[in-house]
This record gives C-alpha cells, sequence and structure tokens, in this order.
C-alpha cells in the first residue's frame, strides 16, 4: 500500500495559487500519496509565523521572501528552501485613472510597453515636483516581493528615483482596488486578480507588465522548511511531482474555465470568474470591452516555469542589496544563491520524463527569442527572458552587477 | 531606591470589537490602565506616533501584519525601534500565541519579563474569545436542529395525518433503529420529501 504523506500548506488568495489548488482539487496530490491540506491566510506574515511553529511544512510564498528569511531579514523566520516555483510572470502595475490620463497626455499608449509607460510616468512625476504637489504614492503586497523590485527597477531605468520622487507603501492585495479608488494610494504593483478587478471595474488602468519587466521572471515559490525538507525528502518528492503535474494541467488552455472554477470558490481566491480569466487566457483588460493580448502574461509550465534558477535568487538578492535592505558580502550572497535548489527538484522531478534544464543558472536577458537549450527528459525551450531596458544579469558577475546599480 | 517602572503603554488592534473588548477588560483587571485600542489601521502611524506604545497587538485575521511590520521598520512615525515579540528560549509561547491568532511586537530593548504576561493574558483572551464563539456556533446549530425536527414533524403530520407528539415519536423511533440522531433523520426526510414532491411543487 502507497504511504500516505499528510502535508499542510499555507497560501494566500491570488491567482497564482492555481497549482497548490489544482494539486489538491485534480487529485495530482492525491496520486502521489500526499494527503494534502491547504490553510487560506491573510499576510505573509501569517504564512512565516505558521511555517516556523510547524503548523505548515510548505506554502505558497513571494519568491525573494525564502531568501529575506535566511539572511535574518524578517522576524521568526526558520531555514526555508525553494525546491520550486510557482510560476512566471502574474503580476502588473495598475495606476489611477487620473495618472493614467496625465500619462496618455504624455504619449502613454494602452500596450503596457514598460519604457514608453515608464516614461510618461517621469514626465508626471516631474510635473508633479515642479507644482510642488505631493509625490504620488505606490503600493506593493510586502518589502520582500518580486513586485517591490520590479517596480523599483522599472522606475529606476525609466529616471524615477523610487526613494524619492515617489512613495512605496505597503498595502494588502484585497484592499489595493479601493485604496486606489478612493485616492489613499495613486497605482500599485500586485498578482492577479487585482489588477484585471480595478480595470474591470473601472477603477484603473494596467500601466505595464511584469511580463514586460522582465521577461519569464519568477513571482510566487513553494518554500519549505528546511528541516522538514531534510527529514522528510520522500514526501517533499512527491509534493513536487504531484506540482509539477498540477502545473502541467493548469498551463493547458483547455482547462483554464475549470481552473477559474475553482480558484473562483471561497474556499480559496474567493473573487468572480471573470476576474481570473482574462490573466489566464493572457488577454487583459483595458477598459471597456478593450483588451491587450499577452501570451505570456503568466506561465505556470512551459519554460521550465517551475524550475528553481538560482540565477533568480540572486537577482533577488542584487536588488535587496540595491534598495538598502541588506548588505553585500559573498557570505549572503552564499545564502541567497543556496536558498533555491534546483538539485532537489531534477531528482525530484527526473522520473516524470519532462524537460529538466542541466544548468543551474543562466544569465537573465541572454534570451532575446525563444531558445532550444540543453535539458534532460524532454526538449526545452526558454526565453526571451531580459530585462525590458535590455539590462543583463550575469550571476557569475554579481559584484560588478551590484556595483554598477549603485547611485 | 529603585526606579519606579513605568507602567507599559499597550496598543490592541482589532477589527472585532466584541474580542476587543474582552482583551481590554483582561488587560485592566490585570492592572494595565495605559490601553489604546483601535478598530482600523487607517492612521495608525500617526497613532503609533502619538501614544508611544511598548507593546502592540494584531490578530493574525488581520490583512494588515505586512503592512505594519513594514512601518516598524522603516518609518520614521516610529521613534524607537519595534520588533516582534520573538524569544528563541521560548518557542512554546510563540506557538501559543500564533495557536491563539495574536501577534505582539515589543520596542527594543523591553525587558522579557515584563512582556511576557502582556501576552500571556492576551493569548488566554483570545483563546477564551474562540471558546465563546464556538459555544456560540454550536448553540446556533442547535436551534438549526430544532427546526430541521420541527419541519420534518410538519411533513410527517400533513402527508400521514399524525399528530404531532405521533410524528415526533415516529422520528425518534427511527433514529433509536437506525442508531442515527434525530436530526439527521429530520434531514433525510425533508430531503426525500423535497425529491418525491411532484414537479409543480419544487418552486
Amino acid at each position: 500500500m502507497a504511504k500516505t504523506h499528510q502535508i499542510t500548506a499555507g497560501f494566500m488568495p491570488l491567482m497564482d495559487s492555481a497549482v497548490l489548488v489544482t494539486a489538491k482539487e485534480m487529485g495530482f496530490a492525491e496520486a502521489e500519496g500526499i494527503d494534502l491540506t491547504l490553510v487560506r491566510e491573510m499576510s505573509w506574515a501569517n504564512i512565516r509565523d505558521r511555517l516556523a511553529v510547524g503548523h505548515f511544512q510548505v506554502a505558497h510564498m513571494l519568491a525573494p521572501m525564502p531568501i529575506a528569511c535566511n539572511l535574518g531579514l524578517t522576524p521568526l523566520a526558520v531555514p526555508t528552501i525553494v525546491p520550486m516555483a510557482l510560476g512566471l510572470g502574474g503580476n502588473a502595475v495598475t495606476v489611477s485613472n487620473t495618472v493614467w490620463a496625465a500619462m496618455s497626455a504624455y504619449g502613454a499608449e494602452a500596450n503596457f510597453d514598460p519604457s514608453m509607460a515608464g516614461h510618461a510616468l517621469k514626465k508626471v512625476v516631474s510635473e508633479r515636483v515642479a507644482e510642488r504637489k505631493a509625490v504620488l504614492r505606490f503600493a506593493v503586497v510586502h518589502p520582500y516581493s518580486g513586485h517591490n523590485y520590479e517596480l523599483r527597477y522599472w522606475l529606476a531605468a525609466c529616471g524615477i528615483d523610487p526613494s524619492r520622487d515617489i512613495e512605496i507603501v505597503i498595502v494588502p492585495p484585497p484592499l489595493m482596488v479601493d485604496a486606489l479608488a478612493s485616492g489613499t494610494i495613486d497605482g500599485y504593483c500586485v498578482g492577479e486578480p487585482w489588477n484585471t478587478a480595478a480595470a474591470l471595474l473601472g477603477r484603473g488602468h494596467i500601466a505595464t507588465i511584469k511580463a514586460a519587466i522582465w521577461r519569464s521572471s519568477p513571482e510566487k515559490v513553494l518554500g519549505v522548511g528546511a528541516l522538514w525538507a531534510q527529514e522528510n525528502p520522500e514526501a517533499l518528492s512527491a509534493l513536487l511531482r504531484a506540482l509539477s503535474n498540477a502545473a502541467k494541467w493548469c498551463g493547458d488552455a483547455r482547462n483554464h474555465d475549470d481552473l477559474t472554477r475553482i480558484l473562483a470558490e471561497k474556499l480559496y481566491v474567493g473573487q468572480p470568474e471573470g476576474w481570473m480569466l482574462p490573466a489566464l487566457r493572457g488577454q487583459l483588460p483595458i477598459g471597456g470591452e478593450r483588451t491587450v493580448a499577452v501570451s505570456d502574461f503568466f506561465v505556470p509550465f512551459a519554460k521550465a516555469a517551475t524550475f528553481p534558477w538560482k540565477s533568480h535568487a540572486l537577482w533577488f538578492y542584487s536588488q535587496m542589496v540595491r534598495w538598502g535592505q541588506v548588505q553585500h558580502t559573498a557570505e549572503n550572497a552564499q545564502i541567497a544563491r543556496e536558498t533555491y535548489r534546483p538539485d532537489i527538484y531534477r531528482a525530484a522531478l527526473k522520473p516524470l520524463g519532462i524537460a529538466l534544464p542541466v544548468a543551474n543558472a543562466k544569465v537573465e536577458g541572454a534570451l532575446t527569442a525563444a531558445t532550444p537549450v540543453g535539458s534532460s527528459g524532454a526538449s526545452l525551450v526558454l526565453g526571451p527572458d531580459g530585462f525590458f531596458d535590455g539590462g543583463l544579469f550575469d550571476p557569475d558577475k554579481l559584484d560588478a552587477y551590484i556595483a554598477s546599480q549603485k547611485q | 531606591m529603585p526606579a519606579v517602572q513605568k507602567p507599559l503603554s499597550i496598543l490592541v488592534i482589532d477589527e472585532n470589537h466584541l474580542r476587543a473588548s474582552v482583551i481590554e477588560a483582561g488587560l485592566r483587571e490585570a492592572g494595565y490602565d495605559d490601553l489604546t485600542i483601535v478598530h482600523d489601521v487607517v492612521g495608525i502611524a500617526r497613532r503609533i506616533e502619538d501614544v508611544q506604545p511598548d507593546v502592540i497587538m494584531i490578530n493574525l485575521e488581520n490583512p494588515n501584519r505586512d503592512m505594519l511590520e513594514n512601518m516598524f521598520q522603516l518609518s520614521r512615525a516610529v521613534k524607537r525601534p519595534i520588533a516582534m515579540f520573538v524569544d528563541r528560549s521560548d518557542s512554546a509561547s510563540i506557538e501559543a500565541a500564533v495557536e491563539a491568532g495574536v501577534s505582539a511586537y515589543v520596542v527594543d530593548g523591553l525587558k522579557r519579563e515584563r512582556v511576557k504576561p502582556v501576552l500571556d493574558m492576551a493569548i488566554s483572551r483570545f483563546n477564551a474569545f474562540s471558546r465563546m464563539s464556538r459555544e456560540l456556533d454550536e448553540a446556533r446549530s442547535e436551534l438549526e436542529k430544532r427546526k430541521l425536527v420541527e419541519r420534518a414533524k410538519g411533513i410527517l403530520m400533513s402527508t400521514r395525518g399524525l399528530s404531532e407528539q405521533q410524528a415526533y415519536v415516529l422520528l425518534r423511533k427511527t433514529a433509536m433503529s437506525q442508531n442515527r440522531k434525530i436530526s439527521e433523520i429530520a434531514e433525510s426526510l425533508i430531503t426525500a420529501a423535497g425529491l418525491l414532491a411532484p414537479p409543480d411543487e419544487e418552486k
């Protein structure tokens, strides 16, 4: 008889909890002998705390969060590893209708082009400075989030100093749309469905998207208590296989209607199906009936989307250093590098015969088009994976990259 | 002469008014009078600046914990560094807090012995409140069960021409012979009656 592994996972009610939710609801966890319990949480702090006290063995986490935990930047953190990502892309930058109108007057178009939108925003920001108006206030969900780093990267690359020219505050995802509508904030970077929701409700406009700022970049990951992982390698392998199968199911367009129905349930995201389908289909609303097509807005499986690249971990680390959250030392860089565990991923998924990258890290921005790369198992196509401003991140030249970002 | 310790200033953030008052009462009974209770985080930075609390408590259901923690780390509004109440040597107490659903943040340098009783009090009050809510839920479901039995009796009375007492005895006997609860038998009967009802009565 197959052994049953009891695993409890915490998650936040966001569209990119899809892979975890599907693993349970579509029976992928059960097929691997896992009795998976999912617990809906209200804050990333809760997820961190409950992983620390052992209520959760694994959790849906912001990609940089486990690195911050291991660097000792957050309270009550325990050593956490990332043996798998939970998809690429999936978030966006939304601005208020007022800000969008001003950006449009400076040439921004509804095509999510980061450069065009950013340079228009730069002019809006400069105008406000000249008129001695209060700086624009943007919100992200957490200081150690992809949202925070992408937003800052985008702004800085467009000549806006995110520490001086605007203000960045923390707002929980479900409160973003109301905060935007009430004028408490002027824009935000958040995961779905909260960009689509603002656009469909007519309360904001999607200015640009993660999938354009840094193509093929990770958003959420599976955070795993390091001690539990060490003591339960079989259970972890089984879970990774279940999640990989779930990710494949999520990536199949034929399943998107079913997936949105499941996610819409109160137990999970608990928001209307119509708010989630646009992002899954890659047809994002820009007001009225109009949409913009983005084929790689959210990629749960293709392009090795669940592979925990060490170059991703190191880029997040480089941004923590850039924005003064941590001091750059060889030791800290090593902690960040060791947080992501492609070795565990490969060992667990080998039996599935899916495409597994041979390398542990890649030069982010090296692939300007979809390119076949070295893999074991099935053949693998990666990219494009570039930053919108043409920047390259070579994880072997971390020191130089960090130095080049000093202001 | 030992320096007189200033009483701890405690800020409780809880959107649940009832629970907030349960906690407030507990802390007051324990002699903590310098209390501030807020139900909404709007303007919380200003409030913290005014009150200068030594201890801040927030329930885990509040989605604003991430915002608060970020504020504690960065904000100019918070003059003294605030950290989560963490004492590695006392993991049981941390676990008890998380289980009860409360987290506490304390200003830097505050002695553990001074904070622990406050946290313990909050934990016990949180647990008491959960117990109370659970009992209330149970009372509610008890009422629901009674309503089910009433409806089942009504169905038996109208379809089989029984008196109320006879209908109840029949339900009770059936429950006993099947080793099930009377409310379960009532529920099955209501479901069955709904399925067997002629189509025009379905609405």
